[in-house]
């Protein structure tokens, strides 16, 4: 794999992207905003504070956190997807100097470049909502980097070996789901049987947002040991997309 | 070898590269050879032990019909696929080795449309010659020029949802020409056009011949064989029946390249 070739698909997507961008621009806003005003706002108004903070102020680092792997998964699910069977745009870049290696790099920077992009948009609407109390929120950037890597990195591999393009609906139902849900994003984990709690610590989006919440109140020690969890898990998980991916497409 | 010289002033002064005449020509090379090449897939032998080389600057044609192998073939010339057994090489490089340094040096038009739906015409060229590493202002450049020499000059800031058939044809092959490839390879490059558009295109390649690209195609059209190829491949099941120059084999079977193949293999091309 050549870092440069990798980039070549990367500037691929930002090109379709920032063509895009102006009329889907304002989406990104709108999502999160609508789940912090009907949660934050109209749940919060019944539900007393969790850990000293109001309701809102303690679901708006895990919207950051969730709507940031989201769309790296919904890049590298349905996107590379497409990219790979209806468009062809695979078939087209695999004749170039770009090999599968390369492309595949490239998608899954791509994926955590998406994350990126959502992250940062996200917590400036928070910000905005005045739910953010330390500057320390920048340092969330390449820690929404790694989360996203790692979701671009598992929806690469559900890619790999799905029959069809409706079989992502099992990823979206049976995993994404249960995450967004348990991953403490809209209660504490500690008011569940302790084997959800157990389960959640070997899942991605539950660590990214433990970093997300810690960054947003300023208290980073909390952060340290989701951050090595998240970097070791991008590590583990990397060979598998490549592998996988090789076996679907080089017959 | 000339790499890297475009002569992109005009597309009437266009070349791919200067054109080789008279004592300067470089002697023939063979510039693909495969040896005993076996492709097997989905439980198939697709291509079954076959051996060819081809010169530089030649036009070779793989003739027959769906389902012979001809596609196969130029895949793993393309370093799409990898041999199952067998090998091929290219500019004397192994495929399986560096796949990339030969990529660099061919063009490929595929049979169906690959172009990049997201992307305008020129958007479609400047990519594509990003992933050769071509710098942005050369890449314009060039992009103009294609688009002039296919005649999809005033389509530039077009979509690709909107081009007719045939103008897709004709980017894809303007696309296939970006890194100015030594070998351009083709698959059934005038499936599925109207006389006129296959007309055009056989004009471009008789163009890219005369300036020394070799071409590699593969066709189920007669017409298109003996109009382009200096020699031509016939394929059945898999296997090469036999390799010739068009004339040739008209000559020892008689007829058309039709009969030849019916004479040769039993079967019409139309089967």
């Amino acid at each position: 794999m050549r870092i440069k070739r990798a980039f070549r698909v990367w500037q691929r997507h930002w090109l379709v992207y920032t063509k895009l961008y102006k009329t889907s621009f304002a989406l990104n806003f709108a999502e999160p905003a609508l789940y912090l005003v009907a949660m934050g706002l109209g749940l919060g108004s019944f539900v007393k504070d969790i850990h000293g903070q109001p309701y809102i102020k303690y679901i708006a680092p895990g919207i950051v956190a969730s709507s940031s792997v989201f769309a790296a998964v919904y890049e590298c699910t349905y996107g590379t997807y497409i990219r790979m069977t209806f468009q062809k745009t695979f078939d087209a870049i695999l004749v170039t100097p770009v090999n599968l290696d390369d492309l595949i790099a490239g998608e899954l920077i791509w994926g955590a470049t998406k994350s990126v992009i959502f992250g940062i948009t996200i917590a400036i609407v928070i910000a905005l909502f005045g739910l953010v109390e330390s500057p320390l929120i920048i340092l969330v950037i390449p820690c929404i980097f790694l989360g996203g890597l790692i979701f671009a990195e598992l929806s690469i591999i559900f890619c790999a070996i799905v029959p069809g393009i409706d079989s992502f609906s099992y990823f979206y139902t049976l995993f994404m789901t249960p995450l967004f849900l348990f991953s403490g994003i809209f209660f504490p984990l500690d008011s569940m049987p302790r084997l959800v709690a157990d389960l959640a610590f070997f899942t991605p989006l539950y660590h990214l947002v433990i970093v997300c919440r810690a960054f947003t109140s300023g208290s980073v020690m909390n952060a340290l040991g989701s951050i090595v969890w998240l970097s070791v898990v991008v590590v583990v998980l990397a060979p598998f997309p490549f592998k996988l991916m090789r076996k679907r497409i080089i017959v | 070898m000339n790499r890297g010289v475009f002569r992109v002033e005009s597309a009437e002064g266009w070349a791919l590269r200067p054109a080789l005449g008279g004592k300067d020509r470089e002697p023939a090379v063979d510039i693909v050879v495969a040896r005993k090449l076996i492709k097997d897939y989905n439980g198939l032998r697709a291509v079954d032990s076959v051996d060819f080389s081809i010169s530089r600057g030649e036009c070779f044609g793989f003739l027959g019909p769906n389902g012979a192998g001809k596609t196969t073939v130029l895949r793993m010339i393309s370093c799409f696929m990898p041999p199952t057994a067998g090998s091929v090489s290219v500019f004397g490089l192994e495929t399986a080795g560096r796949p990339s340094e030969i990529k660099s040096r061919i063009g490929v038009m595929p049979q169906d449309n690959n172009l990049d739906p997201d992307l305008s015409v020129i958007e479609n060229l400047i990519v594509y010659g990003r992933y050769f590493d071509i710098r942005k202002k050369d890449s314009l450049r060039l992009a103009r020029v294609l688009l002039e020499f296919v005649e999809l000059q005033d389509k530039a800031a077009v979509q690709i949802d909107q081009l007719s058939g045939g103008m897709k044809h004709r980017l894809l092959l303007a696309r296939s020409l970006m890194n100015n490839p030594e070998i351009l390879i083709l698959d059934e490059p005038t499936t599925g056009l109207d006389p006129h558009s296959r007309r055009a295109v056989w004009d471009k390649l008789n163009h890219l011949k005369k300036k020394d690209t070799t071409l590699l195609l593969t066709t189920h059209y007669m017409e298109e064989a003996e109009k382009l190829c200096d020699r031509v491949a016939i394929m059945d099941s898999g296997k090469i029946v036999t390799i010739d120059s068009p004339s040739h084999l008209m000559e020892l079977h008689g007829g058309n390249l039709e009969d030849v193949y019916l004479k040769l293999t039993g079967r019409s091309l139309a089967d």
